[in-house]
């Protein structure tokens, strides 16, 4: 982990440089005898600390099962924390591209995050492979050296909008969520979804980050059938809580943060029967999720949710990359068109393949929290009622269609009279 | 009809939880005129305290009231020790008392989530006030007016402390002329000690009362913090009637800010400051301007 030039080290490099300057060693041996520099870009502190710590967490049970090594070569972790603010989010991939030099970034976490440095790792040719969601970055200003092997925000949103219109038969919904771009995203890829299969969403209500009390909000929850929340971190759970605590009974649906995996400890009995879908399941039923999970539960006592096993596959994908690209990634353009061409059977959430702008097709789960035995002993557990497989994130528009309308923002789509 | 009576019921709960937490801070800022940029964090270490005996410690699970009892007194003497060991260092240099506790608040940002991970936890009601009541057409939580009924009993309390006692008329003293107050042989020094635990207890009391409305978070301490300087800033510094009616205001203007102008809601909240700030920097009941 030792980032300084140390003694040895440098004697190394010189030894190792000496020798091939004598012996003209083929160039990829000495690329593979330098390691392999992975940079994290995470959230450890504030309201998104939930997911930022899984996120780690993800990435670290990865290489502890694979003996620190990808693709033959020793990887040096680098993790950093930006404080879930963009501006902390550019200093620190500053520091990892320009200071530590890594190969690939792995994160950030947030949307408005992604956003801050899609130019910079553009400029400076920096793989990056996120769970950010973002949806542009992969859909009307595609960035080159960016791949999201998780979802866009609307991604699940647009499934559990269908779901919630023809398999649930909901008509009129009201719209919950953060008063950024991840949550103009998820709500507008649940409304348009929505709308498409016969239902309304007739408000669209937008909170601040970190607000401790939703009952100014939930006191307008009146004449509606569905309510679809995308809270995320401690948002889910004090939420629900509250909401149930007002005597509300609207079924609840929402996305891969709002439901999420990692949440089922710390909720009570208010979640019960809580809708949501997510490109990741706890109990989806595989050895590569089971040898997953438990290495997570086994390594730091928790189940992982949807931010572990994302920076899990993650790490999955940059090594099959890196495998295909001969265990190099001096040729930035060819490492990208490896990480594109990746097609793998067997991750934690199932086969996932990339579209030609660099977004995950894969398998998506729509769960309902119940009281189900579970390996892990947890009380509440979510449990698969329907999986849609190889979705895009175009759902089932054409893309050049799903492209030409604007990206899903605070007015779009707009509210229809209900 | 249920909205503006839900708006308005949760306004004067959401208040009473505000006055709990803004109460401490009134009274250091009264009497030691620091803005104590910890007090966010005492809250959220006496919710995190709270959460973790009620929710079992060392195989004993303690009742919800001793639980937060435990809590006050516990961060009540954590903060009795920053008073001593740092704050006593610094008489009067203001701006370095303010990068201290701004400091300290990292600090126990950091310790929180090494301790208590950054997964939510949160704080079971307590069994006897589980539930909801039917007011007219709304359904209310019961334990959201008992937080109301908490409140109003810590303000007599903290009145009587105030108003009734020695010990308050020295800290009365104290604030309105702290020089006066030690000519006459008071030992400010020592009442700051017992002044700056008493309100750390309080905001640790706050947060355990807080815990089973708001949940147990990292970063709740960031969020908390500008609340009480808002309405201490409204109602004047070292005033118990000012906490209370300014708390009661922030908490009308929090509810219906958010409902009604949520592109606003911050405008709102923070516009009064800056009027009180520009007009009458004492604040409503204040006795002294910082």
């Amino acid at each position: 982990m030792s980032r300084k030039l140390t003694r040895r080290t440098f004697m190394t490099a010189t030894a190792a440089g000496a020798a091939a300057a004598t012996f003209k060693f083929p160039t990829p041996a000495i690329a593979q005898a330098a390691p392999f520099k992975l940079g994290l870009l995470t959230v450890k502190t504030g309201p998104l600390a939930q997911g930022g710590i899984q996120m780690e967490q993800g990435v670290l049970t990865w290489l502890k099962l694979h003996g620190n090594k990808m693709a033959g070569r020793k990887v040096e972790f680098i993790s950093a924390d930006t404080g879930g603010k963009p501006a902390g989010t550019k200093t620190k991939a500053q520091e990892l591209i320009e200071r530590d030099k890594v190969d690939v970034i792995l994160g950030p976490l947030a949307a408005f995050e992604l956003l801050a440095i899609s130019d910079y790792i553009r400029e400076h040719k920096t793989p990056t492979l996120s769970l950010a969601g973002a949806d542009d970055i992969t859909q009307r200003k595609p960035n080159p050296y960016f791949l999201r092997p998780s979802a866009t925000s609307s991604q699940a949103m647009h499934v559990m909008g269908h779901y919630t219109a023809k398999e649930m038969g909901k008509k009129k919904a009201i719209c919950i969520d953060y008063d950024f771009a991840f949550g103009y995203e998820q709500q507008g890829g649940f409304q348009a979804a929505f709308e498409k299969d016969g239902g309304c969403v007739a408000n669209k209500l937008w909170v601040p980050l970190g607000t401790p009390d939703y009952t100014p909000y939930l006191a307008q929850m009146t004449g509606i059938d569905v309510l679809c929340q995308g809270f995320a971190g401690s948002g889910p759970l004090a939420f629900m809580k509250q909401y149930a605590n007002i005597g509300l009974k609207f079924p609840v649906v929402t996305g891969e943060t709002g439901g999420d995996d990692a949440l089922l400890h710390a909720f009570g009995d208010e979640a019960l029967g809580m809708m949501s879908t997510c490109p990741y399941t706890l109990d989806l039923d595989t050895d590569a999720n089971k040898k997953f999970a438990q290495a997570m539960f086994k390594n730091f006592k928790v189940v992982p949710g949807f931010y572990a096993a994302g920076l899990y596959i993650n790490c999955d994908v940059v090594e099959a990359a890196l495998k295909a690209s001969g265990g190099t990634t001096h040729d930035k353009e060819k490492f990208m068109a490896a990480l594109k061409a990746v097609k793998l059977k067997d991750t934690p959430r199932g086969p996932i393949s990339f579209d030609h702008l660099g977004n995950v097709v894969g398998n998506f789960y729509v769960r309902r929290i119940e009281k189900a035995k579970n390996p892990y002993g947890l009380k509440l557990w979510n449990k698969t009622v329907k999986t849609y497989e190889n979705v895009s994130q175009f759902w089932t528009w054409p893309e050049k269609e799903f492209l030409a309308h604007p990206v899903y923002s605070r007015n779009y789509p707009p509210l229809k009279k209900c | 009809m249920t909205f503006w009576l839900l708006l308005t019921v949760n306004s004067i709960t959401f208040g009473s939880l505000l006055f709990l937490l803004a109460a401490g801070f009134s009274l250091i800022f009264g009497l030691m005129r620091i803005p104590n940029l910890t007090h966010g964090s005492l809250f959220m270490l006496g919710a995190y305290f709270g959460a973790t005996f009620v929710g079992g410690m060392l195989g004993m699970m303690f009742n919800f009231w001793v639980a937060a009892v435990m809590a006050a007194l516990l961060v009540a003497a954590f903060g009795a020790v920053i008073e001593r060991l740092l704050l006593r260092r610094l008489p009067g240099q203001q701006m370095a008392q303010v990068l201290v506790t701004l400091g300290i608040s990292f600090i126990v940002a950091d310790f929180c989530l090494m301790v208590w991970g950054g997964d939510p936890v949160a704080v079971a009601t307590p069994d006897t006030l589980v539930g909801s009541v039917r007011l007219g057409p709304m359904i209310f939580p019961i334990y959201r007016i008992a937080v109301i009924g908490i409140a109003v009993v810590v303000a007599i309390a903290l009145w009587l402390l105030l108003d009734r006692t020695r010990l308050g008329a020295m800290i009365r003293a104290g604030v309105d002329d702290p020089d006066m107050a030690r000519v006459v042989g008071i030992r400010v020094s020592r009442l700051f000690t017992i002044v700056f635990a008493l309100g750390a207890g309080i905001a640790a009391f706050a947060g355990v009362i807080g815990g089973p409305i708001l949940t147990v978070y990292p970063g709740l301490d960031q969020y908390m913090l500008p609340l009480a300087l808002v309405v201490v800033i409204l109602g004047g510094s070292g005033s118990l009637l000012g906490s209370v009616v300014g708390s009661l205001i922030i908490g009308v203007l929090y509810n219906f800010g958010q409902a009604l102008l949520p592109e606003l809601a911050y405008f709102v909240l923070f516009l009064p400051m800056v009027l009180v700030l520009l007009l009458r920097p004492q604040g409503l009941f204040g006795r002294f301007i910082p």
